[in-house]
């Protein structure tokens, strides 16, 4: 096992006040160790010199809770590909290496403290209609609703999303649209999900965009940054179910006009 | 009617639905520059089929026609600018603080320069269609020549001599190498924003994306360079 | 601390009548309460787990009003949410012989005999629901090409009925979970709380009727009151400082419900899983979970002679390895169940052949199934798992044996609820992980999941109106002066943890915990080794108080007093946990005693003596708990050798 020594540049800031970058030297660091590891080396040195730690979300470290948000070098989650802060590991750094570590940067995601962001966006993006509206209960037999090995694998492709926010934090606009997309899209492929179809999609990408998110223009650098490796074409089935929802709702057809409800 | 009415704003104010507009005046736009491309390269063919071909444009449908195109166009190009002006701001506000180390993974650099590309372009319309349209500082208007007994236009002289002025010719390539830029990522970006994209035929969309581009750029750019290389029509 | 004037009695609440019966007498005599009456009473639900989230997403849909607490930045980060494997149900789906029975009786049996009879059925019953319920919302179950649910065989069971999503159907519950929340929440019915954190329990005469918590975004303590409390917060895993649980897993809010009279029951009752990646350094701060489908591939084996430790396992000759797994066991093999597999490797490593650093570790290799199969299938069944192995060691699995050892997963003890999932403090409800009731003394793969959404979806929102019927809603109010003391404690609590200013980190202190528990109340327990812990904890907790430091201040985000409050609080039940294994004289499940084996090495149970469940009272003094008693009785199953053989 190698030790590295590295030169930080982490951005410190208290909540609403302007933030900063703290140069922090970080010897003798574990190769074995993982990105949050080594913050925690870190922090503990930090306490040491009577010095406050480093905020960061963090909770289940195997990759598949979405709380670590930190971008590192520029990129959410770092260099390696399809690959959380939590499971990013040490021996990808080089000694001598300077680390740039910043928060998910969006005016959506506010900074809470240091590292760590208030992605509460998501979860209000959720309530806007990423749901089947089903009770405890009341559910069919499972398999009396067939659905077709593809169409199921589908789904699950795009319900791998964790909800960290890499995409938001790597696109250049700050645009949510990948994280929407899988939300969106999962529910649309099912059978399940066609009742509230028209609802959903409308709903959803309002509130995207009552959130102060900036809009896709087709980069793909969120595809580039995604953890789980979520497919931009998400955000083309997205874009024509959007197309499709919106079509129906200026003319009128659907239950929505009938009943006076909107989908939002 | 005003619910009909209401709908529709909504739909403008939201971010996929002024996507959808901004991809559909573009696409309107992608097959006017091939069919404007297509009638410039008529100069190759001669004088005649040139001034027949502008003659046609101005009298088709009595006249009407021109200004069906026109207006249609102009329409196009204002949403067009409008929606992805009022876009790039909202992108702009997305972000409030920067990032202090900035990286670019898979971004190309012409999907980066998209508004600058776009607003250096909107600035060659407006010389453009002052120069030859509205024939401002030079006396165009007045060069006529006959066709089948008709007087008419002389298109083929006007282009001769408008790329004969250096600074015109040179500004005209910079502006088709902005098109040539904007269209590289634009052309197959509308057909994500369409939803018409799947895995297996987004790499087509992506390589007809770049050919268009490229074709427009040396359709467009063959008049200056053969006036100025080659001396045609000297 | 006032000492409770007489001793509860333990009544389990279990309805009358034949085993397969009783769960649906009991929801036909459970009292209702009607819709116009629902709205007025309050339910606070801590946690948003599988259990916490549905129950909270159940309940509003019934008309009450929830509130719901997680000190998760989202709902959707609970640690359900890590869960690889897979849940079981009894649907029969693959015509090979399961049903409600089977699955009763395989998780009484996998409990070592040790869990209730009565929860169990009920949870067998119910499972075929939740599959309904989870298919209904969306939750992409694996599918064959005929469009019918998927089934595979996980942990050791003889029929396939384990449902799944990929490595990730712990996400994929929760989320589905997670949206049922979220429709409620946006209905108006759930009001949710992120990054708050319960610090302690409110009981006005004798009945919960509240919590304190911190925001731990502003720091503010306050107190939300309600006419029942549900606690999810899973379980207590955390005390060993390395496990594969989330960094923020916690024991505070049972603990405290305990200090505030709840009954803990089966602490000793701790799952090692046996295939986690092993440690690799001192700063290790987690450990990693592989999914144990990779034992149906993978052989087991360490060097037979300690000097081969060392060398290339390739270099290692087939004649000088020890599969160990499958000479011990030769009907189950590499498949044996986790309490068993892990203790094996614990016996090779302690032999002194273990492989890797420290030599805790020991080799599972993939070299056969690979030339069996071919590379590509292997990497079809386990590509992610392969990848995940590689990013955390920098070694291809592929090219060289994986190195697995066993690591703390799941705790079967908790709070000791009755048959409505009450505790014995009345108004406090408790779920999933967080109780004691269904997996005994062991829990098998893939029942985790099943009982979590089991307590909340289908068995609280019907047990819930058995208390509230008996309480006058919104009879507590914020001004009440027990509240008042309640939010004063905590505030006083928090000063005291800023104000040591000691020397030593909150983690320097928890590793050392972490390390003591798991040396000596690990995988294998003996009297002198408990009493030493049981010696030196008072003495560490002391020290904390004394030494700890924890920088900052209270009145904003500070994550290092988030951590502070939870570790002393694993300072006092880690002293239980070691008490609780040292009054166990036998070896069940998790709870090894190395006094209590067979000559070949086997668990010894004593049934005679111990079949019960010890539900631990707080008398005032964490080192001196009362012990109380709940008799296990078996109608259904008869006690036998728990045999892998």
């Amino acid at each position: 096992m190698a030790l590295l020594n590295l030169h930080l540049k982490v951005w410190r800031q208290n909540g609403s006040q302007p933030g900063h970058f703290q140069d922090i030297e970080a010897p003798e660091i574990p190769d074995h160790a993982s990105f949050l590891e080594m913050m925690d080396i870190v922090n503990e040195r930090l306490i040491a010199n009577g010095q406050d730690p480093i905020a960061f979300d963090h909770d289940c470290r195997e990759g598949i809770c979405g709380a670590c948000s930190m971008t590192i070098n520029g990129m959410p989650h770092g260099p390696e590909r399809a690959t959380t802060t939590c499971q990013l590991h040490m021996r990808k750094f080089r000694t001598g290496d300077t680390i740039w570590i910043e928060p998910f940067r969006a005016r959506s995601f506010p900074v809470v403290k240091d590292l760590m962001v208030d992605r509460g966006a998501f979860d209000r993006i959720m309530q806007a209609g990423g749901f089947v509206s089903i009770r405890t209960g009341s559910a069919p037999e499972g398999n009396s609703i067939p659905i077709g090995k593809d169409v199921a694998d589908a789904a699950m492709d795009a319900a791998a999303c964790i909800g960290c926010g890499a995409c938001v934090a790597s696109c250049k606009n700050a645009s949510a649209m990948l994280f929407v997309s899988a939300k969106v899209g999962q529910l649309n492929t099912l059978p399940q999900g066609q009742p509230e179809r028209q609802r959903r999609t409308l709903g959803m990408v309002r509130q995207m965009d009552a959130e102060g998110f900036g809009n896709c223009t087709n980069q793909y650098e969120c595809e580039a940054a995604c953890p789980k490796e979520i497919s931009v074409r998400w955000i083309t089935k997205l874009n024509r179910d959007y197309a499709v929802a919106a079509v129906k709702d200026i003319v009128g057809a659907g239950r929505q006009q009938a009943g006076g409800e909107g989908g939002d | 009617m005003s619910a009909v009415f209401e709908s529709l704003t909504r739909f403008y104010q939201s971010s996929i639905g002024k996507k959808t507009l901004v991809a559909l005046t573009g696409a309107m736009l992608v097959l006017f520059v091939l069919g404007h491309m297509i009638g410039n390269l008529l100069i190759f063919v001669g004088p005649h089929a040139i001034n027949e071909y502008g003659h046609f444009l101005q009298t088709v449908g009595h006249g009407m026609g021109v200004w069906v195109a026109r207006i249609g166009l102009l329409a196009a190009v204002v949403i067009h600018i409008v929606a992805t002006i009022q876009l790039t701001k909202a992108n702009r506000a997305a972000r409030e603080q920067r990032y202090g180390c900035e990286a670019t993974q898979v971004a190309s650099r012409s999907s980066r320069f998209m508004i600058w590309s776009g607003l250096t372009l909107l600035a060659f319309i407006v010389y453009h269609l002052l120069h030859f349209t509205a024939h401002a500082g030079n006396n165009y208007g007045s060069y006529m020549t006959d066709l089948d007994g008709h007087q008419v236009h002389d298109v083929y002289k006007m282009v001769i001599a408008g790329f004969s002025w250096a600074p015109a010719a040179i500004f005209y390539v910079i502006a088709m190498l902005m098109l040539c830029s904007h269209l590289s990522h634009g052309v197959s970006s509308l057909f994500q924003t369409l939803g018409l994209a799947t895995n297996k035929t987004w790499p087509i969309f992506k390589f007809v994306g770049h050919a268009y581009a490229a074709l427009i750029l040396v359709g467009n750019c063959s008049i200056p360079i053969a006036i100025w290389v080659f001396g045609y029509g000297h | 601390m006032v000492q409770p004037l007489l001793t509860m009695s333990l009544d389990s609440k279990i309805p009358s009548g034949p085993m397969a019966e009783k769960w649906t007498r009991h929801k036909r005599d459970s009292k209702l309460i009607n819709p116009k009456n629902k709205r007025k009473y309050s339910v606070i639900v801590v946690g948003s787990g599988l259990a916490g989230s549905a129950a909270a997403a159940s309940l509003s849909e019934m008309g009450y009003k929830v509130k719901c607490f997680c000190f998760q930045d989202s709902a959707r980060r609970a640690h359900s949410i890590a869960a690889q494997g897979g849940i079981n149900a009894a649907k029969n789906y693959q015509n090979d012989g399961d049903s409600v029975h089977r699955l009763f009786y395989d998780t009484v049996k996998g409990g070592d005999f040790r869990a209730r009879e009565a929860n169990v059925h009920r949870l067998a019953e119910v499972s075929v629901n939740i599959i309904d319920q989870c298919v209904a919302q969306g939750v992409p179950f694996a599918r064959e090409y005929g469009g019918g649910l998927a089934n595979r065989s996980f942990g050791g069971a003889q029929v396939s009925r384990t449902f799944y999503a990929r490595g990730q159907t712990g996400q994929q519950l929760l989320l589905g979970a997670y949206s049922a929340l979220n429709k409620e929440i946006a209905r108006g019915g759930v009001e949710m709380y992120s990054r708050t954190e319960m610090l302690d329990l409110i009981v006005v005469n004798g009945q919960t009727k509240g919590i304190v918590v911190r925001n731990l975004v502003t720091g503010k303590i306050d107190a939300h009151v309600a006419d029942t409390v549900l606690l999810c917060t899973g379980g207590y895993g955390n005390v060993f400082f390395l496990s594969t649980n989330a960094m923020g897993c916690n024991v505070t809010a049972t603990w405290r419900a305990h200090r505030k009279g709840a009954f803990f029951a089966n602490p000793c009752y701790t799952q090692i899983h046996p295939t986690c990646i092993p440690v690799s350094g001192d700063y290790q701060s987690k450990l990693t979970l592989m999914s144990e489908s990779l034992r149906n591939d993978g052989r087991v084996w360490v060097p037979k002679k300690a000097e081969d430790c060392g060398k290339n396992p390739a270099d290692i000759p087939e004649a000088d390895r020890d599969y160990y797994l499958e000479r011990k066991y030769p009907s189950f093999g590499n498949l044996a169940p986790r309490d068993i597999s892990s203790r094996a490797a614990k016996e090779a490593c302690d032999d002194g052949r273990g492989v890797g650093p420290g030599g805790r570790g020991v080799y599972l290799d993939f070299a056969e199934s690979i030339r069996d199969f071919g590379r590509n299938t292997i990497a079809e069944r386990y590509g992610n798992l392969f990848d995940m192995y590689e990013r955390i060691t920098g070694e291809s699995a592929y090219e060289r044996p994986m190195r697995i050892y066993p690591a703390v997963h799941y705790t079967m003890g908790g709070l000791w609820v009755d048959y409505n999932l009450m505790s014995n403090l009345p108004g406090l409800h408790v779920l999933g992980e967080a109780n004691f009731s269904d997996h005994g003394a062991n829990r098998l793969g893939a029942s985790a999941l099943m009982q979590g959404l089991a307590d909340g979806y289908f068995v609280i929102p019907t047990t819930v109106a058995n208390y509230l019927v008996t309480q006058k809603p919104g009879e507590v109010t914020l001004d009440n002066p027990e509240v008042k003391k309640a939010v004063a404690d905590a505030e006083e609590r928090t000063k005291k943890l800023l104000s040591v200013k000691g020397k030593r980190s909150v983690d320097s202190f928890h590793r050392e915990l972490g390390l003591l528990v798991w040396d000596k109340c690990g995988m294998a327990r003996t009297r002198e080794g408990l009493q030493e812990a049981i010696d030196r904890i008072p003495a560490l907790r002391e020290e904390f108080w004394n030494n700890v430091t924890v920088p900052g201040s209270g009145d904003a985000a500070n994550q290092e007093l988030e951590k502070a409050g939870r570790v002393a609080d694993f300072m006092e039940f880690a002293e239980l946990l070691c008490i609780d294994a040292q009054n166990r004289e036998e070896s069940c499940g998790g709870h090894f005693r190395e006094e209590h084996q067979y000559p070949d090495g086997e668990a010894k149970r004593n049934d005679q003596d111990f079949s019960y469940v010890a539900a631990w009272e707080y008398s005032g003094n964490c080192s001196q708990p009362k012990l109380n008693k709940e008799p296990l009785t078996f109608e259904e199953v008869h006690l036998a050798v728990r045999s892998y053989k």
